[in-house]
Parts: C-alpha cells; structure tokens; sequence
C-alpha cells in the first residue's frame, strides 16, 4: 500500500518539476529589452578613483551619488584593541556627469560601502556594512541621523574585547533592535517611516519612525514565507508595500509596512539589487548579479509591481553592457538607469529602448 | 512627551508578541523628580565643509566661553568654537595620543586636558595648543596587550576615561574600563596615591567613567557600572556615595558659590532599546546628593539624547552634552525657577 503522504509528495514533485518547466519557459520568454550603456558618463578627476561600487544613486536633480569601496583604510592598534578607519568614499556628480566633489570626507564610520539612496527631500543615506551605520547626510553633506553604531574597535589577535560591537546575539537570530549586523540597503515609505535591509548577519527588516526611533524588526534566516537568506535590497512602492530582495532564497518577498507577508516573486534568479521606478507606472527592477567569482547570469529583469515580466536585459562580463555583479540600481527614471557594479569597479548609464 | 513614550513601548511590546522582563536595573530609583524644563540651541556647531563631528564623546568649555569638542570622527580630533558655534581651529591634527576619544576637559588656567581611552594617555595643551604635559605613555604596537591589574603602574594606564583637578591643581584620573581606580597626581604629574579596584564594596569600581572636584577638593567619581557616584574626601578616602541617579555616564560640577552636580543616566549604545525608554535623562542634584531635578530623554530629535557621554555645566543654567549614538553636541539652557524645587530622596 502507497503511503498516502508519499503519492502527495509524488504528485507534488510532478507539478513542482512542471512548474519549473514552465518557469524555464516564461524565463526564456521574457522579450530582450534592447538598450544603450555610457560607462564613462561620470567623470572622475585624476587621481580620484571609486574601487568596487557598492551604491549609486540620484537626487531629484540628476545628481548622482556613489558610495564605493575605495581610499585607504587605517588600522591603529591602542592598549589592546585595533582602531579602524576609512575605506570608503562617497562622490556628487550634477546631472551632466561632470564631478562635483567628495562628500563625508573623513567622516567616522565610512569602512565598507553596501549602499546609498536618496529619499524624497534629497537626503543623502549611506548604509554601511563595516561600521554597521545608516548615516542620513542632508543635501548639503552634513549628518543629521545615524541609525546604529560602528563597532568600536576590533579585538587584538586572539583576545577578545572589541567592545561597543553593536550587536546582539547569534548571527541569522533577527536580533530586534536598533543596532545592526551587515546592513544592506534603506527605504521609506509614504510618511518617512525608515526600512533598513539587515543584512549579513542578522536576516532581518528593521523598521523606524521618520525620527529613527525603532519600531519593529520581522525576519530571521531560513527558506519560509517571513525569512531571509541575506536580505540584500529593499523597496516600496506608492501604495507602501515593502519589497525585500532574498538572494539566498531566489526571490523578492512582498510585505505590507507593518510586515506582514504578502506575496513572492520569483524566476528571477538570485536579486541582488532592486529598484522601483517612483512614477506611475511604476516598474520593479531586479539584478540577478553574478557571483564575484565568475560571470555566471547578471542580467537584469524589468517587472510590474505584480511579479509580471515585462523584459530582461543585459549579462554578466566586463565589457560594456555586461555587468560585473550589480550591486545598486537607481531608477528614478524607468528608462535610464544607473547601476553600479563591484567588480568592474565602474558605474554604467543604461538607456533602455 | 512621557505619556507618549510609555504608550509607544506597550505598543511596541505587543508587536514583539511577548513581554520582555523590564529592565527596571537600569532604571534610576528616584521618583516623582520634577522636571526642568529645558531648551536645546539648534545647529549649534558650524564646521567646515570637509569636517565632521563622529561620536561626539568630549565637550568643555573655557573661560571665555568657547567650546572644545573631542570626537571620535575617522580619525580622532580635537576642534575648539566660539561660544556662538563658530569653528575656530582644529587642536593636535595627527598627534601621537589621538586615537580614540574618551573626554576634554579644561582646567581654571583655560589649559586643555584630553584623555585619550585608545593610547592610555592624558594629555595637557596650553591655551594655545601646545602639548604641556603627558601622564601614561601609547604602546609601543609590539607590547603585549595590557591586562587589567590589582596594583597598576603608577603612570600605566588602561582605557582611562576622565580627568579632574582640586583648586591646588591635584590631578584626578579615572583609570577606567581596564583598570578600576582613581590615581591622584601632584601639579607637576608626578604620582601621589591611586585607590580601588573592581568590585561592588565601597572604593571599589566597576568602570569609572567620570569624575568632578568641588571647590572644597571633594571627589566625585560617576562608577557608571555599579549605578552610583561615590564621593572622596582629598585625600581618596571614601566617605559617601549617590546611589538614585541610575548609570552616571557623565557628570560635571558647575563653577560659582553654590555648586551642583550634574549626572546623567545615559541611554545604553547597546542593543538594549527597551531600556531606552527608561534612561536617557540628566539629574541636577546638590553637592551633598539631594536631587533638585530631571530633564531629557533618550532619543535622536532635538532636545533627546542619544547616550550622553560628557557634561559641561560651568554656568549651571547652559549645559553642553556630548552625544555618542546622534554625533553631535546640544547646549541646554535651563529653566532656573523650576531648579530651585526641592525633593526628598
């Protein structure tokens, strides 16, 4: 006699292997959108150089502001810890391309870029995964919030003691809190209230009111609805849903702003970075990057908020129009974007057609 | 506003879908204090372009009113204002003993002291930001770390963390996360006596974190770990000590005939942000410890602290406060009638 659960998982596998059949299909069907790249539409200086370009992003202006992983870092060792600094920089560019200046120069915390967005008064916030900040830079480069705290120092070899970790727990745990573990990327919804990506770490969402003082934090590593495998990106659209990109899953989970779990899309690949076009419609966007290691898939998706493929473009590489694994997308415009890439160490300007 | 606070925790507690236990351990035992209503300056300092304030850990001002600031910014810096927030100068860029902030203070000649909690030093400028004199040496990077001792080098120290001085020019240290004791030095930095080590018992520390002399030579030190200041006579003979004020982060004693003790309760830069609700608030208190009022909260918005590190309070009714988690510095001005209220503890 067939074990009754054992026909149900039978069955189950045949229409899973179905679907992934036809997810192949639709995959195979999502029409190439054509488009046109500048990689070198942002003029750097002699002498200045990005490095590995974790965050791009534009104001309402065009500016353009890049927060990479380049610069010098600092390790000073004191009595019995060891004190670092630097590492990251983060550059404006007008509209044009033409270099503007360098901004947070010297400013604490700047280890490790993971992103950079711009909200809708044109603050400038930067997430850094070194330091575990968020730091909020008004348009003209002065903080006016942090969200978190850097470490204060790493812990000689083989003592411990770093102190001031700003962390709590087992790592994959979602500590609640207002402290982070590898952050990854920050949004807001409708009103300010602030949506931090949390990370590397600590597998989960943390949200804040529009004056940084903690709400709520959903999430914890695993493979279910609500969990988190390295949540990498994040996004809202205008009716406040919140859009986490899970890599380590292959998909994005949709949420309402309160967190509660409301619906997932996937065939995508791995989505390293997502963007949502401001403008109605508004178009998701989504970066199936490749791993650092090879140039492995990297193509890009364009979506309706649905989960609807509307086309894909674009693969991993070094040439123009290929990607060396994206890790920002700025779509303020649906039709021109930006996209940083770690390891080409360069930011292209796509045109879609 | 703490009608506000208190809803939001419920709320808060209910989201999380269980009932932490309260960390009433954090929470100051005083009760039914008044507040003192009080107002921050806004956009007080004004730096250059291309500088930053980070953990705003040191602040102090001089006779003349104007403001240093010690922080924690990519490197450590040292920068002095004018009493209107006007950037005058940045003090010792690149020094040898700058390397992760703890505390500025000045003494009564306008000399600036520092005390650096990453290269064990305390460091003496002049008015015009020579290097004076220095008490402790940085390690050499190749010395074995240092280990917290029972009976630590007279000039050693380990993470100290303040600095004060009696009106013989005595000076006091704080030695600190490493070390557990208060050292006193004559005028010149040669060693007079040291006292404590870690532990709960009277003269014992658990992280002093800040100490003040009164006019009369007292010694106050904020030992913010076991929840009290305790207070010396000149000689760092034990005589009493201030148990109601929660966690002394910080605390300052304001110049003029009659003195006050300022120390505040500061919000932990831990994860703790259930605890929050519950500190965060600064104490204005008699010399002898009797509690004359509260003001502030934790929090990120004008007027709430974001874990108070340093106090200057040389006029009593103009508090300047170091923040560690917002990176900035607030000057507070006091409402002085309701000051004069007087509670029992």
């Amino acid at each position: 006699m067939r074990h009754p659960f054992r026909e149900l998982f039978c069955r189950m596998s045949a229409l899973l292997a179905a679907g992934l059949v036809l997810t192949t299909v639709l995959q195979g069907q999502a029409p190439e959108i054509a488009f046109d790249s500048s990689a070198d539409f942002l003029k750097l200086p002699d002498g200045i150089y990005f490095g590995e370009v974790a965050g791009i992003a534009t104001n309402s202006k065009g500016h353009a502001f890049v927060y990479a992983r380049g610069g010098t870092t600092l390790a000073s060792t004191g009595g019995s810890r060891t004190f670092t600094s630097g590492g990251s920089r983060l550059f404006e560019f007008d509209q044009t391309g033409k270099f503007l200046r360098e901004l947070a120069l010297g400013m604490y915390g700047l280890l490790f870029a993971e992103g950079v967005r711009v909200d809708a008064q044109d603050n400038i916030w930067l997430v850094d995964r070194g330091s575990n900040l968020v730091i909020k830079l008004n348009s003209e480069g002065r903080v006016s919030m942090v969200l978190g705290r850097k470490p204060e120092a790493a812990p000689a070899p083989g003592r411990g003691g770093g102190g001031g970790t700003g962390r709590g727990g087992v790592p994959g745990a979602g500590v609640a809190g207002d402290n982070f573990n590898g952050p990854t990327d920050i949004a807001w919804d409708t009103t300010g209230n602030i949506f931090v990506s949390d990370g590397y770490g600590n597998a989960r969402i943390a949200k804040f009111d529009r004056n940084g003082a903690f709400i709520k934090s959903w999430g914890q590593k695993g493979k279910e609805a609500g969990q988190f495998d390295t949540p990498h990106s994040i996004a809202l659209d205008a009716s406040n849903n919140v859009y986490v990109a899970d890599p380590g899953n292959r998909r994005i989970q949709v949420f309402d702003t309160d967190g509660n779990f409301k619906s997932l899309i996937s065939n995508i690949g791995a989505p390293r970075a997502i963007c949502i076009s401001p403008q109605p419609p508004q178009f998701l966007f989504s970066s199936n990057s490749n791993d650092p290691a090879g140039y492995e898939d990297g193509e890009i998706y364009k979506l309706e908020l649905d989960g609807k493929l509307v086309g894909r473009f674009g693969r991993a590489g070094t040439k123009i129009k290929q990607f060396g694994t994206v890790n920002a997308i700025d779509c303020r415009r649906p039709n021109e974007l930006h996209v940083g890439e770690l390891i080409n160490w360069r930011v292209q300007k796509l045109t879609l057609r | 506003m703490n009608k506000t606070s208190r809803f939001d925790l419920s709320v808060l507690l209910l989201l999380l879908g269980e009932s932490p236990a309260l960390p009433q351990s954090v929470q100051a035992k005083a009760q039914n204090v008044p507040e003192i209503p009080f107002e921050s300056v806004p956009g007080l300092l004004k730096l250059p372009p291309t500088l930053h304030l980070g953990e705003a850990v040191g602040v102090a001002t001089n006779s003349k009113g104007n403001i240093f600031v010690f922080t924690r910014s990519g490197e450590t810096h040292l920068f002095e204002f004018q009493p209107n927030g006007t950037f005058v100068r940045e003090i010792g860029r690149g020094l040898y003993g700058f390397l992760f902030a703890h505390a500025v203070r000045i003494d009564p000649q306008d000399n600036i002291w520092v005390v650096d909690e990453g290269t064990n030093m305390v460091i003496k400028f002049d008015p015009r930001g020579r290097v004076m004199m220095l008490i402790g040496r940085r390690p050499e990077p190749s010395e074995a770390p240092s280990e917290a001792s029972a009976q630590p080098a007279p000039y050693r120290f380990n993470r100290p963390t303040d600095v004060a001085w009696d009106a013989a020019g005595n000076i006091f240290i704080s030695d600190g996360y490493g070390n557990s004791r208060v050292a006193k030095y004559n005028k010149d930095g040669e060693f007079i006596k040291s006292i404590g080590s870690r532990g709960t018992a009277p003269a014992q520390f658990n992280t002093p974190h800040a100490i003040a002399v009164d006019s009369r030579g007292t010694v106050y030190v904020a030992d913010r770990n076991n929840f009290r200041i305790q207070v010396f006579d000149n000689d760092l003979n034990y005589k009493t000590m201030y148990d109601q004020v929660g966690a002394p982060w910080a605390i300052c004693i304001s110049q003029g005939s009659h003195q006050y003790l300022y120390s505040s309760n500061s919000g932990s830069t831990n994860n703790e942000f259930v605890a929050r609700f519950y500190t965060g608030e600064i104490y204005k208190m008699e010399l002898d410890g009797t509690i004359l009022g509260r003001f502030g909260k934790s929090g990120k918005q004008l007027g709430e602290f974001g874990s108070v590190h340093e106090l200057d309070c040389r006029n009593p009714q103009e508090v300047l406060a170091g923040e560690i988690t917002t990176w900035r510095v607030q000057k507070l001005l006091l409402n002085s009638k309701a000051g004069s209220v007087k509670v029992a503890r």
